[in-house]
C-alpha cells in the first residue's frame, strides 16, 4: 500500500508483512509506519514544556511591564457639556501612546478607561446602548460602568483613568492599570 | 528524491583520493565527521580502494538488530542515522551491517551513518560525495545515462552475506560481460588473492580466482 515514489519494504524471507513475526509489526522500520512515541521522549516533552511554562510565569512576575506610576499630568479632556453632548470622547493619556475613552453615563456621571483591551490590546469600541465596551478581536466585552470584563477572553478590567471636573471642564488626573 | 535518480558505486574507478570523505565531512548535519570511508582491498599488494557508502538495504539488517528501535527507513527507502533520543549506543548495528557502514560516534553516544545526503537529494541535488568524485566511482543519476556511459559495466544490487541475500537501493557496477546472480560480501575474507592479483572471488557465478589465473 505504498504510494508512488515509495520503496516498499522487502523482508529477508520475501514473505509479506502478515506472515512476518509479530515484532516486525510492533516495531516497523519504515518511518511512515512508525507512530510510536517513546516514553523517554514523552516524559522529556512533558518536563520541558511544563518547565518552560513555569519559568515563563516567574519571568512575567519578575520582569513584566511595570505599572505606570505617577505623577500624572492634569490634562484637559473636554468640557462637561461637550462630553455629555457627544457621550464618548477619545483622548490620549498620560502620553500619546495610550488611547483612552471618556464616557458620559448620565448627567454628571463621567468615567474614562484606557482603550486597549486587557486581552491582546485591541481597541475597544463603545456600545453605550448596551452599556458595554466591545472588543471586536475576540468578542470580549467590558461593562461601561466599571470597565470590568463581562464576556469573552479578557480577564482583567480596562485601565481606569481618574477624572476631575472643575468649572465645567473635565480633566484627566491619573491612570491606573488594574489586575482585579 | 526523483524516482529515476539512483546511486552507483563503481569500485574499479576509485583512485583513493578521499575527496568524498572531505566533502562528506563538510556537511552541516555532521560537520567534521565523514560518513563515507575508503576501504583498501588488499593493501599489501595493491593500491586499489573502494568507497563505502550506505547501500540502503531494502531489509536493513542494522534496523532489524536495533534493540532500541532507533534506525528508521524513509518512505523512499533510505536508511537514516539512528534517532538521537532512542539510540543507546550499543553498537549492534555496527556489528551487524554486512557492509561496515554504521559508525559509532562515542562522543555523541550515537550511531551515525550515510543517509545519501537526505537534505540534498530530497531537493533534487546530488549527494556530496557524488558531486566531488573526480573519477566517477560515485555516480548519482538516471540509470539509462549511467548504462549508456559505462559500456563495460552494469549495475547490480543483489548481495550475498553468508546465508542472507541482500537487495539494496545503491547499485554496485559489475562487469557487463560476466553476469553474476549476486556479489558475495564475505568472499574476500575467505579467498585471499595471490600476490599481484587483485581480482577477488566476489562475483558469484563468474570466474574464480583460479580461472583468471
Amino acid at each position: 500500500m505504498s504510494a508512488p515514489g515509495e520503496d516498499p519494504r522487502v523482508y529477508p524471507d520475501h514473505q509479506p508483512l502478515p506472515d512476518q513475526p509479530h515484532w516486525r509489526q510492533d516495531f516497523p522500520t519504515d518511518v511512515p509506519d512508525d507512530d510510536h512515541v517513546a516514553r523517554r521522549e514523552f516524559v522529556k516533552f512533558l518536563v520541558l514544556t511544563s518547565g518552560a511554562f513555569a519559568a515563563g510565569q516567574c519571568w512575567l512576575a519578575l520582569a513584566g511591564p511595570a505599572p505606570a506610576r505617577g505623577p500624572f499630568p492634569r490634562t484637559r479632556v473636554a468640557t462637561a457639556i461637550e462630553l455629555e453632548d457627544r457621550r464618548v470622547i477619545e483622548f490620549r493619556y498620560p502620553d500619546e501612546h495610550e488611547p483612552c475613552l471618556a464616557l458620559s453615563l448620565g448627567p454628571g456621571r463621567y468615567v474614562a478607561y484606557g482603550q486597549k483591551c486587557s486581552h491582546l490590546a485591541c481597541a475597544v469600541i463603545p456600545r453605550l446602548d448596551r452599556g458595554e465596551l466591545h472588543c471586536p478581536c475576540h468578542n470580549g466585552s467590558f461593562e461601561a460602568e466599571g470597565g470590568r470584563p463581562v464576556a469573552g477572553p479578557p480577564r482583567r478590567p480596562l485601565p481606569l483613568v481618574h477624572l476631575e471636573v472643575a468649572d465645567g471642564v473635565v480633566y484627566a488626573t491619573g491612570f491606573e492599570p488594574r489586575t482585579i | 528524491m526523483p524516482a529515476d535518480m539512483e546511486f552507483f558505486v563503481d569500485p574499479h574507478r576509485c583512485i583513493g583520493c578521499r575527496a568524498c570523505e572531505h566533502a562528506c565531512a563538510e556537511c552541516e548535519t555532521h560537520k567534521g565527521h565523514s560518513m563515507i570511508h575508503i576501504e583498501y582491498i588488499e593493501r599489501s599488494t595493491s593500491v586499489q580502494t573502494v568507497p563505502v557508502v550506505c547501500m540502503h538495504c531494502q531489509s536493513p539488517t542494522c534496523a532489524d538488530v536495533c534493540p532500541a528501535d532507533a534506525i528508521k527507513r524513509s518512505a523512499d527507502g533510505r536508511v537514516m542515522t539512528a534517532r538521537k533520543p532512542r539510540c543507546i549506543a550499543c553498537s549492534n548495528c555496527v556489528l551487524a551491517c554486512p557492509f561496515g557502514v554504521p559508525k559509532m560516534m562515542s562522543e555523541f553516544d550515537l550511531m551515525m551513518k550515510c543517509d545519501m545526503c537526505y537534505d540534498r537529494t530530497s531537493t533534487g541535488r546530488k549527494p556530496m560525495c557524488a558531486t566531488v568524485c573526480p573519477s566517477g566511482a560515485l555516480t548519482y543519476g538516471p540509470r539509462t545515462e549511467v548504462e549508456a556511459l559505462r559500456k563495460r559495466s552494469k549495475p547490480s544490487n543483489t548481495f550475498r552475506f553468508g546465508e542472507q541475500t541482500i537487495t539494496t537501493k545503491v547499485h554496485m557496477m559489475v562487469p557487463r560481460d560476466r553476469p553474476a546472480a549476486h556479489l558475495d560480501v564475505t568472499a574476500a575474507l575467505d579467498d585471499r588473492p595471490a600476490a599481484g592479483l587483485i581480482a577477488l572471488n566476489v562475483l558469484v557465478d563468474g570466474p574464480t580466482v583460479e580461472e583468471v589465473r
